[in-house]
């Protein structure tokens, strides 16, 4: 405290190394670009260096080629080929050579779109200006011989289609068909790469598609050890050696380390890796305690870990639940029942209702009895809610009469059970009423 | 039970006064400081967005300054009313930030929907001077992109974060599968800093399908706490009560309605329009402010009426306060109110008249006891304890109306009307008007002419009030109250 006193300088130096320290770890866990070298080095290798071979082979010796990579959501696929681009990209001959095409499938959700971006991302909408084409395969052979009567013969292009899966559900696969068609047989040496989180996904091809891949995959699985997983929760938190104040980096440097062998915070990071391995999932639990950070709250405590572990956790079901009127929460109870009763059987608000009336009329004094238009309101929020859904098979639509409806309820008994107990002054009928 | 009801208000006020020492003291400690964000902005985000201080810091922290990266994807629920939308507009505009603030439910076509996001975000506003264009013509994802990316470019953001909020998100689901994705990785798409942030009542859970998508920061809006509720009540006293009076009176609102409802703006809108009611007493020098139970005994009907009626929007507010006026003027009590659903006894001809009931009879009854009810000497037959337990699960009140072909209808018809009917196109074309005017429907509507079944769609007292009118004891001719 004295120190600061002393010397306004000193404060604000500190706040700019907090302000920088924020910057910092921010880019590290929001970004997609991961410290790509502590994923487990063992694991990524091989299929990087297949990657890496595969991508050069197209540059240096004209060959064509395909790839799918195939991975869950957050297994690194993206950042596995863009560590692998930038690897290439440092060479300059590979630069000159290969044209890039990024294409997404929820981007370019039709062939027209995708092939539009085509040509604008190899800079060709001077060519093709309003020339209109015949077919879709004119087209694209007009691409490639406009690519191969470019600057430079027979330049390589590369084209990355993510969200693969997306373009088999295209009509006739015709893009498809047409890049691996390319691929096979024509000069032009392209190089096409999925990326796809389906492991069925050469099932979606059509035969004559599927014919013509090369059948190349590369299978990509978040199979971190936990020690692994705690490596990376220390780097994505560690700063970089570049970090301007070097006194401040050691210090926190030495506090991170500190956190990743502290006996709690390991503990929350168990029952995080035990629910799930992928790495998006950490970086989202650290975005709370990051966000935290600051002059006033310099340090990351046990606190920040279990507050942002709970929030991640929390069962989003009985939290609205808890937003419920004492009448909403009454009819949730009521259906609870009906639906015990009468197992996977739908229910329309009429006999919600006649539920309702026994259980205001026999048990209970508190709870006040509503008039029907006043529970068919609270019961259509319910619907709004989508705690309860109309059943399917009831057909009617908007033509038959809403209390008869047939209705099915979406919340389960332990998530009502639970939601009654933290309920704030909820009647003891109601809480009686779930437990029988 | 009023002696009760006074002491639970006596209570909250009691729990109030609790209240309010309690945030003086955190008030006198300072409100709660977000690192790199100046104080007066954050004393004025408080105090906009009361009881909220906790999100506000919450998202605050999360956002980051300017010049941060910002979580990408937000997704935030919580009930209707709980100032969801309110504090994140509160804090984009308060902090001038650049943002886009969209309502889904306005954009019922994709296209609509970038439209309104580019404008914001460029400021441009279609008005007449520029012939209501947009900033750019775009119709897909694809092109919606790229723009965002010039856009930003353009006015020099790509240092800065945009917001771009979407309000109502369970409407997204509607549209094409590849909107919601998408918009969920909009920051890696555009390469820009983008966080998007989505509104909505419903859980997560409910927006997940496909092959999945990039899951967001899932963050809660509790519902406000009765606490709560008091003190942004009380923001709105009106000039020249003092505050406690005003509160007290809240008290009572909340008391009758707080069981059924929850939604601060419902409840709100309630207390504005039946203060002039409460104040009425004073008025007229009947009781003084201090006079709880006597300004109480004269409010607490008044409330349970209008949570029958106001409530229900069976009367709409500004039949409302008339009827508040003509009431003080003439001293009597707001009961004889026409309402929405009091004016059921619709005018019918007769015979259609003879057509619904017969209808209704048809859809309620089971066909096995027609020849019961409508035959001369069928014989009765007593119903057994067994078959009463069995009817009681399966009984038509219960699970509405059925099908039933149009012979039926006709054979119950001739049965129950007086008289010979000559069946005449008349007849048959009152049916088929029966069935527009949306009391009957077809079902299965595969033939108009051979075989096709009906269902009667109308309630029991509004056919009772039918059947009175032609002197026809309805209730006799139905099974289940047999």
């Amino acid at each position: 405290m004295s120190k600061r006193k002393s010397s306004g300088s000193a404060v604000v130096s500190e706040s700019a190394c907090y302000l920088e320290l924020q910057k910092v770890l921010r880019q590290q866990i929001y970004k997609i670009s991961a410290p790509c070298d502590v994923d487990g080095e063992s694991d990524l290798d091989k299929p990087r260096r297949h990657l890496l071979d595969l991508i050069q082979r197209c540059s240096s010796m004209g060959e064509s080629n395909s790839a799918l990579i195939i991975g869950p959501r957050g297994a690194g696929k993206t950042m596995l080929l863009s560590s692998v681009l930038e690897d290439l990209k440092e060479n300059r001959d590979f630069r000159d050579n290969v044209l890039e095409v990024h294409l997404n499938g929820l981007l370019q959700t039709d062939d027209r779109i995708a092939l539009k971006e085509i040509t604008r991302q190899l800079q060709l909408e001077n060519v093709v200006g309003d020339r209109v084409f015949g077919s879709f395969a004119d087209n694209l052979a007009f691409l490639l011989e406009a690519l191969k009567k470019g600057s430079r013969d027979s330049q390589a292009v590369l084209f990355v289609l993510e969200e693969f899966d997306l373009f088999a559900h295209h009509k006739n696969q015709t893009l498809l068909y047409n890049l691996f068609d390319i691929a096979q047989s024509q000069q032009a040496p392209i190089t096409v790469i999925g990326l796809t989180c389906r492991l069925d996904v050469i099932e979606l091809l059509e035969k004559r598609v599927k014919s013509r891949f090369s059948h190349r995959q590369i299978h990509l699985f978040n199979s971190l050890t936990f020690d692994q997983y705690l490596e990376v929760f220390e780097s994505l938190l560690t700063l970089p050696s570049e970090f301007s104040d070097k006194k401040f980096c050691a210090k926190w440097n030495k506090h991170v380390q500190n956190l990743s062998e502290d006996q709690g915070v390991t503990s929350i990071l168990k029952k995080l890796y035990d629910t799930s391995k992928d790495i998006r999932t950490l970086k989202t639990f650290l975005m709370l305690p990051v966000a935290r950070i600051s002059p006033s709250h310099p340090r990351l405590e046990m606190a920040d870990f279990v507050e942002a572990h709970k929030l991640l956790t929390a069962d989003s079901k009985s939290n609205t639940l808890h937003g419920l009127s004492v009448l909403e929460l009454c009819l949730v109870v009521a259906m609870r029942r009906l639906s015990d009763i009468f197992v996977n059987q739908p229910f329309n608000f009429q006999m919600v209702y006649n539920e309702y009336q026994k259980f205001v009329q026999t048990r209970s004094h508190a709870v006040q009895s509503f008039d029907r238009p006043v529970v068919l309101k609270a019961f259509e929020h319910l619907q709004q809610m989508e705690l309860v859904r109309a059943a399917e098979g009831s057909g009617t639509g908007g033509r038959g009469q809403k209390e008869f409806r047939p209705m099915l309820l979406m919340i389960d008994k332990s998530q009502l059970m639970q939601a009654i107990q933290k309920y704030p002054a909820c009647p003891t009928e109601a809480q009686a009423r779930v437990q029988v | 039970m009023s002696f009760s009801l006074i002491f639970q208000t006596l209570k909250y006020n009691l729990s109030y006064s609790k209240n309010k020492l309690l945030i003086a003291i955190i008030m006198a400690a300072g409100p709660p400081v977000v690192f790199g964000h100046p104080a007066e902005q954050l004393a004025e985000l408080y105090r906009s967005c009361p009881s909220r201080q906790d999100q506000v810091k919450l998202l605050l922290a999360l956002f980051g300054q300017k010049k941060h990266l910002s979580c990408p994807r937000v997704f935030l629920y919580g009930p209707t009313g709980s100032g969801k939308s309110h504090v994140i507009s509160n804090i984009l505009n308060t902090l001038k930030l650049p943002h886009a603030l969209v309502n889904c439910v306005e954009c019922y076509t994709s296209r609509l929907l970038y439209d309104h996001i580019l404008n914001q975000v460029a400021m441009v506003t279609p008005t007449p001077d520029n012939d209501y264009a947009n900033y750019s013509r775009c119709d897909n994802m694809n092109d919606f992109v790229k723009t965002l990316r010039t856009v930003i470019e353009d006015r020099e953001l790509q240092e800065e974060t945009v917001y771009i909020v979407l309000d109502k998100a369970e409407r997204l689901r509607e549209m094409d599968m590849n909107i919601l994705p998408a918009f969920l990785r909009l920051g890696e798409l555009t390469g820009c800093n983008v966080c998007v942030i989505l509104l909505t009542e419903i859980v997560w859970e409910k927006f997940r399908a496909g092959t999945g998508v990039c899951e967001p920061l899932v963050l809660h809006f509790p519902d406000y706490t009765k606490d709560e509720l008091l003190e942004i009540l009380s923001l709105d006293c009106p000039a020249g009560y003092t505050k406690d009076f005003y509160m007290s009176y809240v008290n009572i609102v909340l008391s009758v309605f707080y069981m059924a409802c929850r939604n601060l703006n419902e409840i709100r809108h309630l207390a504005v329009l039946n203060f002039p009611k409460f104040c009425e007493p004073i008025k007229k020098g009947e009781a003084s402010e201090e006079d709880v139970h006597k300004l109480w005994r004269n409010i607490e009907p008044h409330l349970r009426k209008a949570l029958q009626t106001v409530y229900l929007r069976e009367v709409s507010s500004a039949q409302w306060e008339r009827m508040q006026e003509e009431a003080a003027a003439q001293e009597t009590l707001v009961t004889n109110i026409k309402t929405l659903t009091g004016k059921v006894n619709m005018e019918l001809p007769f015979y259609s008249k003879f057509l619904l009931i017969a209808a209704y009879l048809a859809s309620y009854n089971p066909a096995r006891t027609d020849r019961r009810f409508f035959l001369k000497h069928a014989g009765r037959t007593k119903k057994t304890v067994q078959q009463m337990k069995r009817d009681e699960r399966a009984s038509s009140q219960l699970l509405g109306p059925k099908p039933f072909p149009l012979d039926r209808l006709m054979a119950i018809f001739y049965s129950i009307v007086e008289g010979k009917v000559a069946p005449t196109a008349n007849i048959y074309s009152q049916i088929s008007s029966l069935v527009t005017l949306r009391l009957m429907t077809q079902v299965g509507s595969d033939d108009q002419l051979d075989g096709s079944k009906f269902k009667c769609t109308v309630g029991l007292d509004f056919m009772r009030s039918i059947a009175r009118t032609v002197n026809f004891d309805i209730i006799r001719y139905l099974y289940d109250f047999v």
